[in-house]
């Protein structure tokens, strides 16, 4: 198969694009890929997963632009951290540094909420600087489990409960 | 680093190993991010920065706590390899696309075995990457995981409570991991299942992209699953519902081979003696057609219909048809042309079982 591009050298990179469910396959040669550059997997200006949340992210401006009643201009909110503002942040949907979660967190929850299963981390904990976080995650286990035992009027265990929560509230306060 | 022996062979050490469901799944993978506190990620530090951040975390490479976990390893910045280099060590996915041409002061950690790669100032800070043969995805965590306390027990990483592990993409945040499997997935496809099946998986979750090509059409029949979620579920969660469902997708694909060999024997084999007998003779050789051809193949010796050597051979020949590979076996800058004829060449050398192209 030749490239449909120049017609001269064989097609090597063959791709299919899906825009709107419109199928459009592309067959063509190295140099004319190089010279076309978009929308090829593996190249450099290919569609990115930054595009796509950047997507998300307008999207959410313009509901709050739709909401809050037309065009009012908010300030800018910048990191004082990196000095991104969030404007460039929705561009390129990538952080600067890890004090733009902080910058924009009043923005986040939307966002987090689409890409994934829930807002909150559950999963491991640095060793070294997680003590407290441990405890405290214990701790809401714990109150949870104290909460089914009232239910089940386990008194005795539920006393168990309660001491070990109060043991690993004294071990934060003295972190 | 030209003619170093991470370039040089196309086959990992670890992939010699056969792993378990080894017939379906080629690997199995995790990758970790994450970032120091109190530097700015990759793509806004300073030269300087970045320079800081590369001292720090290969000052970790240094302190002999690695070895134990990982055996021998070798530390290399990126600004020591050539262009070549990085394409082939793209190729046989022991950096990321993204380290080889976009960092600054990046570096590779790379233990002796290749299934373990640790990359410095790629889009986080750490990249924690750990590759098993076959179907591994526990045993690949709990390594990754124990390389990434190494690490934590020296540097300060970005962490918070709510929001775990802070990542430059917030597609990464929270526990910062990608799980994935590779599988080879011939049977489904040649059932026209495979379309139910993938759609079915992006609604648990998990992402599926061909290795080659987009969705059906992967190109040789690979096809990789991976978590699309980082945060709201533990990684625990995260690996156990990727098994899962891999598993399903072997069970599927099992039955299916089944079901051709009892309903189409003599037309899965033929196909699949086709395949053998053009890569055993053709003279030029696409990158498609090669990919094609080499799934019926493994195929064929998976369903013991040929008396190839096997997986090793079928899994070296991957990576050693890759446009950067062959130029690298063949020490020549090569049109696509020539390319194909090459590669045509090769895969006819490895599949009579002649030596070794070597290099030379």
């Amino acid at each position: 198969m030749y490239c449909q591009e120049c017609g001269k050298k064989p097609a090597t990179l063959h791709f299919t694009k899906i825009v709107n469910g419109e199928k459009t396959e592309f067959h063509i040669c190295e140099s004319c890929a190089r010279e076309k550059g978009e929308g090829i997997p593996g190249a450099p200006n290919s569609f990115s997963i930054h595009s796509l949340l950047s997507g998300l992210l307008d999207f959410e401006q313009l509901g709050n632009a739709g909401i809050g009643g037309g065009m009012k201009q908010q300030p800018a909110q910048r990191c004082e951290e990196c000095g991104l503002t969030y404007a460039q942040f929705s561009k390129i949907g990538r952080f600067g540094c890890s004090n733009c979660y902080q910058a924009f967190a009043d923005k986040l929850d939307p966002l987090l909420k689409r890409v994934h299963s829930g807002t909150v981390h559950t999963g491991k904990i640095p060793k070294r600087s997680g003590g407290q976080i441990k405890c405290k995650r214990e701790i809401e286990q714990l109150r949870r489990d104290l909460q089914a035992k009232i239910e089940n009027e386990e008194f005795e265990n539920a006393a168990q409960l309660r001491d070990r929560i109060r043991e690993l509230e004294r071990k934060i306060a003295d972190l | 680093m030209t003619n170093h022996r991470f370039t040089q062979h196309a086959l990992s050490e670890w992939m010699k190993d056969e792993g378990p469901e080894s017939e379906i799944v080629i690997s199995s993978r995790i990758r970790i991010a994450r970032n120091l506190r109190h530097q700015p990620f990759p793509m806004l530090s300073t030269n300087q920065q970045a320079k800081e951040v590369m001292e720090q975390l290969t000052e970790v490479s240094r302190s002999g706590k690695l070895t134990p976990i990982i055996g021998e390893f070798e530390t290399i910045p990126l600004s020591e390899l050539t262009e070549l280099d990085k394409r082939v060590l793209v190729e046989k996915h022991l950096i990321s696309p993204s380290l080889a041409n976009e960092s600054r002061s990046g570096a590779v950690i790379l233990s002796e075995n290749e299934s373990v790669s640790i990359m410095i100032n790629e889009e986080d800070h750490l990249r924690i990457q750990c590759l098993y043969p076959g179907f591994q995805i526990q045993e690949a965590w709990a390594l990754a995981s124990g390389i990434d306390d190494i690490f934590e027990e020296e540097a300060d990483y970005a962490f918070d409570e709510r929001r775990g592990y802070l990542t430059t993409c917030p597609t990464n945040v929270g526990t910062g991991i990608r799980a994935s499997v590779m599988m080879h997935l011939p049977a489904l496809v040649l059932t026209s299942q495979i379309n139910r099946i993938l759609s079915a998986v992006t609604q648990v979750g998990l992402a599926v992209r061909g290795l080659y090509g987009e969705g059906s059409e992967a190109l040789g029949n690979l096809f990789q699953v991976s978590n699309q979620v980082t945060l709201g579920q533990s990684e625990n969660e995260i690996i156990d519902n990727l098994y899962g469902v891999a598993r399903q997708i072997i069970e599927h694909e099992k039955a299916a081979r089944k079901r051709l060999m009892q309903d189409s024997r003599l037309r899965i084999e033929d196909r699949i003696r086709r395949s053998f007998g053009i890569l055993s003779y053709a003279s030029v050789m696409d990158s498609k057609e090669a990919a094609q051809r080499l799934s019926d193949v493994r195929l064929g010796a998976d369903l013991g219909l040929l008396p190839v050597a096997g997986t090793q051979v079928l899994n070296e020949l991957l990576v050693m048809t890759q446009p950067g590979f062959l130029q690298q076996t063949f020490q020549e800058k090569l049109s696509a042309e020539q390319r194909d004829v090459r590669r045509a060449e090769l895969i006819r050398k490895k599949l009579s079982g002649e030596s070794d192209h070597g290099g030379a």
